[in-house]
């Protein structure tokens, strides 16, 4: 046996040691104790109404999906894709756009959703089975969920290329400059459309920010199943920067989220945000984690809850009062209420009326479909008849 | 006074997409090899000269990528046309094209207009080395959500992507290019084209009704020309539209022929053939004489080319149906 041949560098080397805590390079400005600490490139000057908006973002949507859980549980929604533990990397991600810029989401984005306007409630359509999303993506910029892994990461893609052809794109005017931001998962970045997509907005120096919440697990598979090397750094390789934030820290993914998203705007290109993370919670309600993880990971993640550790930094600084508690709670619980009962309201979906939303206008041959489905619901003497109104 | 000319199935093409770029500045063409070197078919030639390069966009080498971008570029306002560069080669798009681009629409309830063409040169003949000669129509026509179109003259292409540009739901348009550069037709730009989701008899007969679409259409009116001096008249139908199937015209002359044959290069195993044929068995069961008879590919991929003449519908396979149709 002859001696290995030397073949680039020893990748242990050029990335370091294990990164299980996020390395060297993550991006922090709060830690999990609640301490605000700085970093050279990324900060930004909460304002203490800025500081109690985030934390009232998370605490809602925590709300949001702790309420959706339960009406998984009570039989009320088929499924449910939890975002537990996500608070932070969502709302940090949400509040650093602009309403002129695109969100283009995958099926997990509840606290985006909220930061765009769009009420929770419409969320819950899909996961009921009423509908397979059915909101207008132009109202709140806010695209519909996207269930096939990575494919939304082209979409955004695209249209940011759009906004170049708009020419939206580095012209100066705060209010006119443009940016998409992709979100996607850990398991989704070893989908061939999200590499294409890395390839073309770096080809088309596209305004995106491609957001990638790393919470350490697609389904059953853990990160290392999907990557050899730090998310982030992969960025490079496609010839943009990548930069890794503590995604359970709301105030350094605000940060980075936003000068990511103003880079884009500037017309600078694209550029890639790892939000370190962690799912606290099953894949969907249908998953069980026992059978693939550890309990002790669980536990050492808890000790990083996104937010805990904002709600430690409010008091400690005398930012918050009981009254700011109270009235949050009381703010959550009307947001629950509304959820409960909205949900439970939800029309089941019409059968006639599924076949005009096939195409922009209905085609002959689905007209004939229909009313063959129709006269066939009307041939029976009971039920049915509410099917029949188109 | 009317402005006609000679042109080949390539120029009326190139001609359409000009045309259509002048009427509508949110047409973009994307594709691979569209720009600089106009395709490889050169049916984008000059374009990106007299349009730009924002307007007629060279794309990474991903299918998926052209397609999935296609979809935000939709969603922003603009009209994409994407050449997909051969048919084997949309299968990497497959998933954006029936997850995504057919879906968007539905999954909206409407809200959502995807005005995206996929302009796929299709079907064989060419001497080509694999991937490069299939009909993938069945595949796409089977998905609810997208419109398939088959043009198969000059003038046809000239009028179809037009109409297909303009259509504000996503259709699959597949161009035979086998046709792209063989013969050429008299185009006149003034006249008003039929509706884009039509079929037209293209030759009236009495006997038998041969439907086909695309690079057959040719090869079914070279049928009917022998079969009338067998004094045999055989009715042409261009299917044109694969889906929505336009079967109005394919009824009415069914019912009168009794006979039936449709061809396509396509495999006839669940292809278009035998969508045809269950909707006239339906529609024409006591008019038909015999069974509709399919003529396409054989089960298997897409041989070498040095045989594929053999494996292609030609005259004499469409021919021996249309004499079986008699045997019943």
């Amino acid at each position: 046996m002859s001696d290995p041949v030397s073949f680039g560098p020893d990748l242990a080397e050029v990335f370091g040691p294990s990164q299980s805590d996020g390395g060297p390079d993550l991006v922090q400005l709060l830690t999990p104790e609640g301490e605000r600490v700085h970093h050279p490139e990324f900060d930004h000057d909460f304002s203490a109404e800025e500081l109690r908006g985030l934390y009232r973002d998370m605490v809602l949507t925590r709300r949001i999906d702790v309420e959706a859980t339960a009406l998984q549980r009570h039989g009320e929604l088929g499924i449910w894709a939890q975002l537990l533990g996500q608070e932070a990397a969502q709302i940090g991600a949400g509040r650093a756009l602009r309403p002129q810029d695109y969100v283009f989401p995958t099926y997990r984005e509840h606290g985006v959703a909220y930061c765009r306007g769009v009420d929770p409630l419409r969320l819950l359509g899909l996961f009921r089975g009423v509908d397979q999303g059915g909101w207008d993506p132009n109202e709140n910029n806010f695209g519909l969920y996207t269930i096939v892994i990575g494919a939304q990461t082209l979409h955004a893609t695209g249209y940011a290329m759009g906004m170049q052809r708009d020419g939206v794109v580095g012209t100066g005017d705060p209010e006119r400059d443009s940016a998409v931001i992709a979100h996607f998962g850990d398991g989704a970045s070893s989908q061939g459309d999200v590499n294409e997509a890395f390839i073309f907005a770096a080809s088309y120096n596209a305004p995106v920010v491609f957001f990638c919440q790393n919470n350490q697990w697609a389904i059953s598979e853990p990160i290392e199943r999907q990557t050899r090397i730090p998310l982030y750094q992969r960025a490079l390789g496609f010839g943009f920067p990548g930069i890794r934030v503590d995604g359970n820290d709301v105030l350094a993914t605000y940060a980075v989220t936003k000068a990511a998203l103003q880079r884009a705007r500037e017309g600078n290109g694209p550029s890639f945000v790892e939000a370190y993370t962690y799912r606290m919670g099953a894949h969907t309600t249908t998953d069980d984690p026992t059978r693939y993880r550890l309990n002790d990971e669980l536990e050492h993640w808890k000790l990083k809850d996104p937010i805990e550790r904002l709600k430690v930094y409010l008091r400690r600084n005398g930012l918050v009062d009981e009254e700011f508690f109270a009235q949050l709670d009381a703010e959550a619980k009307e947001l629950g209420h509304h959820l409960r009962e909205g949900c439970k309201a939800l029309p089941d979906p019409k059968p006639l009326d599924q076949f005009g939303y096939v195409f922009t206008e209905m085609t002959e041959e689905l007209a004939a479909q229909r009313d063959g489905f129709a006269a066939y619901l009307e041939s029976f003497e009971l039920g049915h008849s509410e099917g029949a109104h188109a | 006074m009317s402005n006609t000319q000679k042109i080949t199935l390539a120029k009326g093409l190139n001609m359409g997409l000009r045309k259509a770029m002048e009427d509508d500045d949110k047409v973009l063409l994307m594709g691979e090899d569209v720009g600089k070197l106009g395709g490889v078919f050169r049916i984008t030639d000059g374009l990106q000269k007299d349009f730009g390069e924002d307007r007629v966009i060279d794309s990474p080498l991903a299918e998926s990528g052209i397609v999935g971008t296609a979809v935000g570029m939709a969603l922003r306002g603009y009209r994409p046309v994407v050449e997909i560069q051969f048919d084997g080669f949309v299968y990497p798009a497959y998933d954006q094209i029936v997850c995504q681009v057919a879906k968007y629409t539905y999954r909206s309830q409407g809200k959502v207009k995807m005005p995206i063409v996929i302009r796929i040169p299709f079907g064989g003949g060419i001497g080509a080395v694999e991937h490069h000669s299939e009909s993938p129509e069945a595949q796409f026509a089977h998905t609810p959500g997208l419109k398939v179109v088959a043009c198969s003259n000059p003038v046809d292409g000239y009028w179809m992507i037009q109409q297909a540009i303009a259509h504000d739901d996503p259709v699959i348009f597949l161009e035979p290019k086998r046709q792209y550069h063989a013969d050429k037709a008299e185009l006149d730009e003034s006249a008003t084209p039929e509706p884009l989701f039509t079929s037209r008899v293209v030759r009236p007969g009495d006997d038998v009704t041969v439907l086909a679409y695309g690079p057959t259409v040719k090869t079914a009116l070279k049928c009917a020309e022998a079969a009338a001096t067998d004094g045999r008249q055989l009715e042409v139908i261009d299917l044109r539209t694969l889906s929505p199937l336009d079967m109005a015209p394919v009824y009415e002359s069914v019912r009168r022929t009794g006979r039936c044959v449709i061809t396509h290069e396509a495999h006839v195993n669940l292809g278009m053939g035998a969508e045809v044929a269950a909707r006239i068995t339906e529609e024409c069961f006591y008019s038909l004489e015999a069974p509709v008879l399919r003529v396409g590919a054989f089960d298997m991929p897409y041989p070498p080319s040095r045989i594929e003449e053999e494996y292609l519908p030609d005259l004499d396979r469409v021919l021996d149906a249309v004499d079986r149709t008699f045997a019943y």
